[in-house]
């Protein structure tokens, strides 16, 4: 006979919605655990865009993302001699923030070269980029829709989206957005018109520039990446990491901050539910010291009141744990930022729930085992 | 109170119970020498504080005494000390006990208030309900046996609650004021029960009450004054003609 079951069963809606607010607070801590795989997933992801085998930079710099990188537009020519590189791509990044319809909208935006290394990949919907000019593709989360027109840059040149990715945003939740290596220039280095007329009024040029953030090489297969890597390294002017240096970067360094935030919060979720888990079992232990009293009276050893107790503790946590799931599931697309649960991670929280549920209820069970039988005898009815 | 040619269940010797230490000891049993034998229903009576239930609760092994020496069902389970580790086995086995509220368990139905002393006791979960089943019929509350102790009236909770202290066939049968949210008929019925088990499963029953009552329904009235037992009437003994019964 199941006692943890049958006393649930009874006090079914007390039961039910002790969980309802527990599974609030684990599908908190679920939702942050979420937010940190984000972080780091889109960090990571923001690499992996690329499909870079090696990514060029200027000389001591760990760029483009982690630092600041600008190397001449040439470069690329000169990486595409390289035995070994197969293909290589000039890339640059930039923040821009435009509005819509009032509201500001901010991008990372990439320019590449279309057809080469750094080109958007795996498309969800329209075409890739086949103009020179003004044309754009851009991660759904931003909003936008294919065939929309928005506004960018001092000169306000307007850009069609023509393509749409899915899952590309940055550490901070911005939507990656591609436009080809000319328009990004532009975008990058065109003066507003006063700035501009100024500039040319002094002799200078009119805000265009061969300038770009790193050189994106694909290695041919039949060559090693380190050995076309350490022949990069030779050139003192450039430095090379390998996607893996890239990826370490942006995982470790980059989002290094956010990460022991969201990690402090987590711990601190994490102790906040123990205590209230424990103060729950302790409560329902509290409420059935009569109970307990009676049975240990008619002979129920230790083990079945601690087994009442630490079921009860378990059944509260999984149900609140996969409700907490199942809310977090249901809600995630309206989350302001991307959540990344996979099933490593949220095994894990599953794991320390079920350890947290044991270590509160000792609580519970320190009360229950000390309960004296004798308390079954007081006059109450 | 003469032996009956058969062991006696419970025998109690020169035992004591004292609460504090000092100046501010209390003596809540002196002395005390008990012996009841199978069949025998036996009343403990006194005012409040004399000691009742404090010497219920040393013979349920709940309290453990100061001094002297208990035999239950022929087993020295105390003699100056426990002289068993598992007293939670020894109640299980040898001991039912009636309440004076019956303290069913409020999460399980009337069956399984009964069967889980059974499953305690090393039961299988459909022997246990059978046997359940069984002793509800006989104490005549088989048409409850599904509602929750909240939904039976004292009187049913109160069956319930017996039926449960007789699962495992206890050889010594306590119930501390038993009788005391019921009225008078449902009394008397109670200790008619109690009687017909004592008789019929060859158990001691003792009994602490207050209720002048059902006094005609026991063989022997003890009265504890001041945490000393005294025999107040011996209802076994043949009574000359003319005296009350």
């Amino acid at each position: 006979m199941n006692l943890a079951y049958r006393d649930i069963r009874h006090n079914l809606l007390r039961f039910v919605l002790t969980n309802l607010g527990l599974s609030l607070l684990l599908g908190i801590v679920i939702m942050i655990t979420g937010v940190y795989g984000g972080l780091v997933n889109d960090a990571v992801r923001q690499a992996r865009a690329a499909h870079a085998d090696l990514w060029v930079v200027q000389a001591g710099t760990n760029g483009p993302f982690a630092q600041g990188s600008r190397i001449p537009g040439d470069t690329r020519d000169l990486v595409a001699r390289v035995y070994g590189v197969a293909k290589a791509g000039a890339v640059t990044y930039q923040s821009v923030q435009t509005e819509l319809n009032g509201k500001p909208l901010r991008f990372f935006l990439v320019g590449f070269e279309p057809g080469r290394p750094g080109s958007p990949t795996s498309l969800i919907a329209g075409r890739d980029i086949l103009r020179d000019h003004y044309e754009m593709i851009v991660d759904r989360s931003s909003g936008l829709k294919l065939g929309q027109v928005i506004p960018l840059g001092t000169h306000a040149h307007e850009f069609k989206i023509v393509g749409l990715t899915e899952g590309q945003v940055t550490s901070s939740g911005d939507a990656v957005a591609y436009v080809t290596l000319r328009d990004a220039h532009a975008l990058q280095f065109e003066l507003a018109p006063p700035a501009e007329r100024r500039e040319v009024a002094r002799g200078g040029g009119s805000g265009s520039s061969d300038q770009i953030n790193a050189v994106i090489a694909k290695v041919s297969p039949h060559v090693r990446i380190d050995e076309v890597a350490a022949a990069l390294s030779r050139w003192k002017h450039l430095t090379t990491l390998t996607e893996a240096q890239q990826e370490t970067l942006l995982s470790k360094f980059v989002i290094q901050k956010a990460r022991s935030q969201q990690l402090m919060i987590m711990v601190l979720l994490v102790i906040v539910s123990a205590v209230i888990i424990a103060l729950i079992i302790y409560t329902l232990t509290m409420d059935k010291v009569r109970s307990i009293a009676t049975l240990k009276f008619i002979g129920a050893p230790d083990r079945t009141i601690v087994g009442l107790v630490v079921q009860q503790a378990l059944s509260m946590g999984i149900f609140g744990y996969f409700t907490g799931l199942v809310l977090v599931l249901v809600f995630k697309p309206y989350f302001p930022r991307r959540l990344v649960l996979d099933p490593q991670t949220v095994g894990i929280v599953f794991a320390i729930t079920v350890v947290v549920c044991l270590a509160a209820s000792t609580l519970g069970i320190r009360l229950a085992l000390k309960v004296d039988p004798a308390e079954a005898l007081a006059g109450t009815g | 109170m003469e032996p009956l040619a058969k062991e006696p269940v419970v025998r109690i010797e020169h035992l004591s119970k004292h609460f504090g230490e000092g100046s501010a000891q209390v003596d809540a049993l002196r002395d005390i020498d008990l012996t009841v034998y199978p069949g025998q229903v036996v009343g403990l009576m006194g005012p409040s504080g004399s000691g009742k239930t404090t010497l219920l609760n040393c013979i349920a092994c709940i309290v453990e005494p100061s001094g002297g020496r208990i035999t239950l069902d022929g087993d020295v389970v105390y003699d100056e000390a426990w002289l068993t580790s598992d007293l939670r086995r020894l109640r299980l086995d040898k001991i039912g006990f009636i309440f004076q509220y019956p303290n069913l368990l409020p999460f399980l139905d009337g069956t399984d208030n009964v069967a889980i002393v059974l499953n305690l006791a090393g039961y299988g979960g459909s022997a246990a309900r059978e046997r359940a089943a069984d002793l509800l019929e006989y104490l005549d509350v088989a048409h409850r046996k599904h509602a929750m102790p909240g939904q039976l009236s004292g009187g049913e909770a109160q069956r319930v609650a017996i039926a449960r202290a007789l699962a495992n066939r206890p050889r010594i049968i306590l119930a501390d004021e038993p009788t005391a949210p019921l009225d008078s008929e449902r009394a008397r019925i109670v200790m008619d029960l109690l009687r017909r088990i004592a008789q019929e499963q060859d158990a001691a029953v003792i009994v602490v009450t207050h209720d002048e009552m059902i006094l005609d329904r026991f063989d022997h009235i003890f009265r504890l004054r001041d945490g000393r037992l005294e025999l107040e009437e011996d209802r076994t003994r043949p009574r000359r003609p003319g005296t009350e019964p």
